[in-house]
């Protein structure tokens, strides 16, 4: 059975203020799309939503996971149900290294489906890491270093990618992946996710600014999103028009002002 | 029951004659005993005790017993004294209330003129080498009411001596089980110049016990010329026990003392540990380890004392609060005019698992020189909810991704354990309080 992501009339706030103002978008295993829009439109706030960071309490609507309702699950739960967010602010965590925070992720994986299981034997993790970390052009040292901590831009974007690489999920959330790589990072970065893609049909969730990224990963749908709501969805047709039109004929469009 | 003899004069002397002990060091019990009846018990009023209130701690209502303080009462736990470091231990000395119960030395170490031998036995067979050091050169009797007090009614513990030119390969492990309620043992350690010694020490007592128990315990560590001593002090007693320490460690010329401290258990811990740094090329590092909970209260205070050029010290404590418990640190870092040249370094990190906890942390700089590096650093933080679920965002349960987090926070302070067996024992025992 193929994985999907259905997103009912979503609603969000932080605080006071109205963030999602009704989302609907549904991503199934084995498809790419692509969710642009500009600064605070709520891209991000989507993604941590998703994701089931605790500031962000859905107000109302639904979303399911495989047929299961996401937001009744614990971030961890959906982790390990298949869902994937790569941050666009990976959280440095002192004291963790990468090698030990992957390996902890892989066997609770592996824990929850089997309670008894022991915890995937070292050789066989070092090799899965080595392996992974060589597709996607990260020196074997990186894996001694505490998790982001001292990590350029680049190489926290690369050592999300790596997460997404050992964790396999059925669908990937990836939240301005290509912000602060320069074009070779992007290159790898694109392609590892591209791979997982074609390798295992993982469904993929591309939220960008830009056209750039997706040079690399070829949408099958583009959404648009203004305040809070997606406003279009077409083909990857839309995301050209965005990158020589830009976002004002949009605000236009919707009657909304320039924000300053 | 043992009998007991309350604190006095009379019983220093029937203590010691008990133990058949040589009058120089009855002579250094009753001048210590002088020197605990002159002194008032220690109130909020001194600065060093500002932080640490002792009221309720009844110190009358202890006393002495001349027949070794209960001793065989209930089995030592097989964890203590079992083997920590990768290579296996050269010398085993288990005590129960400060007699011992279990000893071994290999036949190489005895060979090399090591001697790894209980406290008595060393007064007795060693006199001349531990009168030089005994209460002489690091820990003193006039430091305090508790260094007084130790220096009076002592019992049992550890000395350690490598002879010039030795390098002790194979690691000494002691181990100290307290069931009476009261035990006060001298660890003194002895590293002739250009020796080599790694020495782990433990203290425990069962996780509860009834009334107030008193450990007042005095460390010290003689690091000559060119000596190299790695130190571990583990101390894990039980809830019910009050712990008085004074420990000190000399550094000679271009020697080196690495000194960890875990402080686990315990009602409450008052601790002074210094380090004196006394010849040209003198380097130690401290490293401490604490995790409170419950009731708890551990304050240590500790002082890196630059009393010559080109000396180097770095100190580390990292702390974790819980319950409502709470934690002092006051550092201190000294150099005398003329210690040009120094690097002193001190750092206090705590991480407070709840609100009703408290940690206080008071970094000092005391520097009479004008050529030199000192630098401090102290925090307080709380537990990082973003990275709980940044690490929960991959699938790991909130219990484990906590225990993460704290973990890592000892990471840098566990990294300077050069020994798996350590660090796990260590560990073992957070987990178990982080429950």
């Amino acid at each position: 059975m193929t994985a999907a992501l259905e997103i009912n009339n979503l609603h969000v706030n932080i605080g006071e203020n109205r963030i999602l103002k009704g989302i609907n978008l549904q991503v199934n295993q084995g498809e790419i799309h692509a969710l642009m829009g500009p600064n605070g439109s709520g891209k991000s706030t989507l993604a941590y939503t998703l994701a089931g960071h605790p500031s962000y309490e859905p107000s109302a609507g639904q979303v399911t996971f495989n047929g299961q309702d996401l937001l009744e699950m614990e971030a961890d739960e959906r982790s390990r149900s298949g869902l994937f967010l790569a941050f666009q602010y990976p959280v440095a965590v002192p004291g963790v290294t990468v090698a030990k925070f992957l390996r902890q992720a892989i066997n609770s994986r592996r824990k929850a489906e089997n309670p008894e299981d022991k915890g995937m034997p070292i050789p066989e993790f070092r090799r899965l890491l080595r392996e992974k970390m060589d597709i996607l052009g990260i020196d074997q040292k990186f894996a001694g270093r505490y998790l982001n901590e001292g990590f350029s831009g680049g190489e926290k974007k690369r050592a999300e990618i790596l997460q997404m690489a050992m964790l396999e999920p059925k669908i990937a959330i990836m939240d301005e992946t290509d912000s602060g790589l320069d074009i070779d990072a992007l290159r790898i970065v694109a392609e590892g996710a591209v791979r997982l893609h074609e390798i295992n049909q993982m469904g993929v969730l591309v939220i960008t600014h830009y056209q750039r990224i997706l040079n690399y990963i070829n949408p099958d749908q583009v959404h648009i999103m203004l305040d809070g709501r997606i406003v279009e969805s077409g083909g990857p047709e839309l995301a050209l028009h965005l990158e020589e039109n830009g976002y004002d004929w949009l605000r236009e469009k919707y009657g909304m002002t320039e924000v300053a | 029951m043992a009998e007991l003899l309350p604190f006095s004069r009379d019983a220093v002397v029937q203590l010691s004659a008990s133990l058949n002990e040589p009058q120089w060091m009855l002579d250094l019990r009753l001048e210590a005993w002088e020197i605990f009846a002159s002194l008032p018990i220690p109130t909020t009023q001194q600065e060093a005790w500002r932080r640490t209130d002792i009221r309720r701690f009844k110190l009358d209502s202890f006393g002495v017993s001349l027949n070794g303080n209960g001793a065989g009462n209930g089995a030592v736990p097989s964890y203590l004294g079992e083997q920590l470091t990768d290579d296996a231990a050269g010398g085993v000395l288990v005590e129960v209330n400060g007699i011992v119960s279990e000893y071994i030395l290999s036949d190489e170490l005895q060979a090399q003129g090591v001697i790894f031998t209980d406290m008595h036995t060393a007064v007795r067979e060693h006199g001349e080498l531990v009168r030089r050091y005994f209460m002489t050169q690091a820990v003193r009797a006039d430091e305090g009411k508790f260094a007084a007090l130790h220096g009076a009614f002592w019992r049992g513990g550890v000395f350690l001596y490598v002879p010039r030119n030795v390098v002790a390969a194979a690691p000494l492990h002691s181990a100290l089980w307290a069931t009476s309620g009261r035990t006060f043992t001298h660890t003194l350690v002895v590293l002739d110049t250009n020796s080599e010694a790694t020495f782990i020490d433990e203290y425990a007592s069962p996780a509860k016990g009834e009334g107030q128990a008193l450990h007042n315990g005095a460390i010290e560590l003689i690091v000559g010329d060119g000596a190299n001593l790695r130190y571990a002090s583990l101390q894990d007693f039980g809830s019910n026990v009050w712990q008085f320490n004074h420990e000190s460690g000399r550094v000679g010329r271009d020697g080196k003392l690495d000194w960890i401290t875990s402080v686990m258990g315990t009602r409450l811990t008052k601790a002074f540990q210094t380090s004196e740094l006394d010849a040209p090329g003198a380097w130690a590092r401290m490293s401490g380890i604490f995790f409170t909970n419950g009731r708890q209260h551990v304050d240590l205070d500790t002082q890196q004392n630059h009393n010559a050029a080109d000396t180097t010290s770095d100190l580390l404590y990292k702390g974790a609060l819980k319950d409502g418990s709470r934690s002092v640190w006051q550092g201190m870092i000294k150099a005398l005019p003329g210690s040009q040249r120094i690097d002193g370094f001190q750092a206090n990190r705590n991480l407070m698992l709840d609100k009703t906890s408290r940690a206080d942390s008071i970094p000092g700089l005391e520097i009479q020189a004008d050529d030199v590096r000192c630098t401090h650093a102290s925090t307080i933080g709380k537990l990082d909810q973003e990275e709980i679920f940044y690490l929960m965002s991959r699938g790991i349960p909130r219990p484990d991704a906590t225990r993460m987090v704290i973990q890592g926070f000892f990471d840098p302070v566990m990294q300077r354990i050069p020994f798996e067996g350590v660090r796990t024992r260590i560990f073992d025992r957070i987990l178990e309080k982080i429950g």
